[in-house]
């Protein structure tokens, strides 16, 4: 699906992004535990010169930059949110793929459970609205002794009805 | 010559167009039947002179004309004849032009096909349609010719972007457009009736066809790009939450959405208005994602400058086709009375939750793609909203649904009964129990998450299959009976299971290759191995290779396990010289339940080059899953009551003989 950016990127000419993973064996941390930590934190950090990839794939030189500054705060004994506020600190918000929760970002972080319970609201509306609106008229007070007449007549006889 | 003709011919079906527009609305109005006759001869010129046109555009990709800007463009004499002809949509111009080639395929049909409408009906519709194509036309004439000359040509073209060098790639725009033009068919039907300020049964039986067509579309244009960017990306990657990705998934979940609600109208005659806009909402997102994906506005709203005269026609376009419909409704829909009455524990209950999940998850898509531009059109700051947001939020919406999912079809029409439904779904509970404490036991509690997300695709399958075996009274009638009753069954029924299975199937698949991945980077040299999820990798260097259009460096891994041979892989890096561009082709063994996936980075200067191998646990499924999805669409299609053509005739024929209606569901 990516396809799509891809065939955007070439109508509007941007510098076209070469595909293939990003991180390079060279990159790496020789401790495992750490090496996974900083997967995990570049997968929420944005390639500030790509169209909406992680620093994680994408290969363009400044992803790479970024993918080692992670790794030199950890190695520096940073604990993952430190690394991230560092990040943060010196690229500012659009760095983060997961946008922090803040009054600017509200609507967004709300906004889904918004919808939610708006849509619950108006689905209980509609289902208590429709039967009243659509039942049938109440009987008048003519009609209804014609009923009972009817049931009694229902009652008593054979089941055959008289006019 | 033949440019100028193809050039002449979409003026002529601007005209066409234009005429068919009104007139037939206005012969509508006034009942004149002439005038409504008309709008059916004009779709199917208006298709003549449309695929007029998209001939000399492919021609001169064929011919390699570098004498018309589009081909020199985006083509070179040296691309393999495939490339040449699906070259022709891999562009902005002669994209446009394939979309209203299958606008007007679809208008053509519903002329054709369309003949058990009423003919006000079916003159309105095709007016609708006119007017879409008159502004897709009229922006392709006015801002993106595509048969504009270039003088003096040069000697060769600019080539084609290697990355739309595949077949994955060149089918997915004619799917992708399939599914967005279908809903203009829905949309059309949508605005006719608000025209005619009536909606019943019979337009729902109507429009039901198209939507279907248009769903199953989208499902595999969207499929078939998600497994381009897998195979083609390098590293395995199936969805990226991208905004250009979303601005397709929008109006697959809008039609997602229009398909289970259109059913509430057709069977219950309730639901009419919200269905009416769905319909408007799929075909307005789908606009949307046409138009906003191309002006670049997803990326910055600066990026609206690189080419004003586009942009403000697409802002037009979208102002007066999405606000006008809009406007409509709001007038129109007040008089549409709803109809069949029914408790909330209902089959139309549990498609009324259908759809509160996928609007609530559709404007969450929504809001989380537009957030950034909001946000930096009001000058608050620059966001990314990025995958972490959408796993976040969308995942927990869709649960509910899938779950949701099982049970409705247990419920009967009007009012169903719940305690019964669960009850019947004894043993799909069962499955997911057993799911759920087998995948604790087997992940030692470590993934919890991805084990109930299991749970919950086992309770879909099982609640499937217990559904059409309480249809067929599976072992609790004769087989014989069961397998008349499985025969009797309606194919709408049928597609629907199908479909559902497909779901799950996909959601299994996602689940499996997110949590159980594996994955190794490193530098290998030729003849050293590597061990990947229990499979031995044994490099044995690389070589060089000429294309036709391309270099390559070939990598070859022999794959075995436990000392079995079981594939050889060949990983390749093209160059493109002509472009100046290299793509990767990740070399790929699938065993069905996962893929074995190679790749080949560069070389370390001393011997060695960088490999990235992966292990993709039942990755194949996602695909799979969508192509049988799309099966349950094109089953469902066959249902004698869904068919597009001449299902007058038939039923008239069925009438005629006494034969009796397949047995309603």
């Amino acid at each position: 699906m990516r396809v799509v950016v891809l065939a955007a990127l070439i109508l509007l000419q941007v510098a076209p992004f070469m595909p293939a993973g990003a991180v390079n064996p060279d990159e790496m941390l020789a401790d495992p535990v750490q090496e996974a930590r900083a997967r995990e934190l570049s997968k929420d950090l944005r390639c500030l010169v790509c169209q909406n990839q992680s620093i994680d794939d994408s290969n363009a030189s400044l992803a790479r930059d970024l993918r080692v500054v992670v790794r030199e705060r950890i190695k520096a004994g940073d604990s993952d949110s430190q690394v991230m506020r560092y990040v943060r600190d010196r690229y500012g918000d659009f760095v983060l793929l997961k946008p922090p929760v803040q009054p600017s970002t509200y609507a967004l972080w709300f906004g889904p459970l918004l919808f939610a319970i708006l849509g619950m609201i108006g689905v209980t509306l509609f289902m208590r609205r429709r039967p009243a609106s659509l039942a049938p008229p109440a009987l008048s007070e003519a009609e209804r002794r014609r009923v009972e007449l009817l049931l009694a007549e229902v009652k008593d006889g054979d089941g055959r009805l008289t006019p | 010559m033949i440019t100028e003709i193809g050039h002449l011919a979409l003026i002529l079906a601007l005209v066409v167009a234009i005429l068919q527009s009104s007139l037939p609305l206005y012969g509508a109005a006034q009942n004149r039947a002439a005038l409504m006759q008309f709008a059916r001869h004009a779709a199917i010129g208006q298709l003549g002179l449309v695929l007029l046109a998209f001939l000399a555009t492919t021609y001169a990709f064929v011919v390699s004309d570098f004498s018309v800007m589009l081909v020199a463009n985006n083509s070179h004499s040296a691309k393999p004849m495939l490339y040449k002809i699906t070259g022709v949509w891999a562009n902005h111009e002669g994209s446009l032009l394939l979309w209203i080639l299958i606008l007007a395929v679809f208008g053509a049909m519903v002329a054709g096909f369309g003949r058990n409408l009423p003919p006000t009906l079916r003159a309105r519709v095709l007016a609708v349609q006119a007017m879409i194509a008159v502004g897709f036309i009229a922006f392709t004439l006015f801002s993106s010719n595509p048969f504009t000359r270039l003088w003096p040509p040069p000697i060769d073209g600019k080539g084609l972007n290697p990355l739309l060098q595949d077949p994955g790639l060149a089918f997915h725009p004619p799917f992708l457009y399939f599914g967005y033009v279908g809903f203009s068919i829905t949309f059309s039907f949508a605005i006719a009736a608000l025209i005619e300020g009536r909606v019943d049964p019979a337009w729902a039986r109507w429009v039901r066809p198209w939507t279907l067509w248009a769903w199953c579309g989208l499902t595999f244009g969207i499929a078939l790009g998600s497994w381009w960017a897998y195979y083609e990306l390098g590293w395995g990657g199936f969805w990226f939450w991208d905004p250009v990705e979303n601005a397709s998934f929008m109006p697959w979940l809008a039609g997602t959405a229009l398909l289970h609600s259109a059913i509430v109208v057709e069977k219950r005659d309730a639901l009419k208005s919200w269905t009416i806009l769905l319909a408007i909402v799929a075909f307005s997102l789908s606009l949307i994602g046409t138009f906003l994906v191309r002006s670049g506005v997803l990326t910055s709203v600066h990026a609206f400058a690189t080419d004003p005269a586009r942009g403000v026609f697409i802002l037009v376009l979208l102002v007066i086709a999405i606000g006008g419909s809009f406007a409509l409704y709001a007038v129109r829909a007040p008089t549409l009375k709803g109809g069949g009455l029914f408790q909330p524990i209902s089959r139309e209950g549990a498609l009324v939750l259908n759809n509160l999940g996928l609007t609530v998850a559709l404007a969450t898509v929504f809001l989380g793609t537009m957030y950034p531009l909001f946000l930096d059109a009001m000058g608050s700051g620059k966001v990314s909203v990025g995958p972490p947001f959408f796993n976040s939020s969308f995942v927990p919406i869709m649960v509910p649904v899938l779950v949701a999912m099982a049970i409705g079809p247990q419920l009967a029409w009007k009012r169903g009964d719940l305690a019964g439904a669960l009850g019947r779904l004894w043993a799909a509970f069962g499955a997911a129990a057993g799911i759920a404490m087998g995948g604790m036991l087997l992940t030692g509690g470590g993934d919890i998450l991805a084990v109930l997300g299991l749970a919950v695709v086992g309770f879909v399958l099982m609640g499937v299959a217990i559904e059409w075996a309480e249809r067929v009274r599976l072992f609790q009638a004769p087989l014989a009976e069961s397998w008349r009753r499985a025969r009797a069954i309606p194919r709408a029924a049928y597609g629907m299971s199908i479909a559902h299975s497909g779901i799950a199937l996909v959601m299994l698949a996602i689940i499996a290759t997110t949590v159980w991945r594996t994955e190794v980077i490193q530098v290998m040299r030729a003849g050293e191995q590597v061990n990947v999820a229990g499979y031995e990798f044994a490099f044995e260097g690389v070589r060089d290779l000429n294309g036709p259009n391309y270099q390559a460096q070939r990598g070859t891994f022999q794959v075995a396990r436990n000392g079995r041979f079981v594939a050889t892989l060949e990983a390749e890096k093209r160059f493109f010289p002509v472009e100046n561009q290299a793509t990767t082709e990740a070399a790929i063994h699938t065993t069905w339940f996962a893929d074995l996936y190679a790749v080949v980075g560069d070389p370390d200067g001393s011997g060695g080059w960088t490999v990235r191998l992966y292990h993709n646990p039942m990755v194949p499924w996602i695909w799979i899953g969508a192509v049988v999805m799309v099966m349950g669409g094109l089953v469902s299609l066959t249902d004698r009551r869904h068919r597009v053509g001449a299902p007058a005739t038939r039923r008239r024929r069925a009438i005629d003989h006494g034969m009796p209606q397949a047995a309603g569901d």
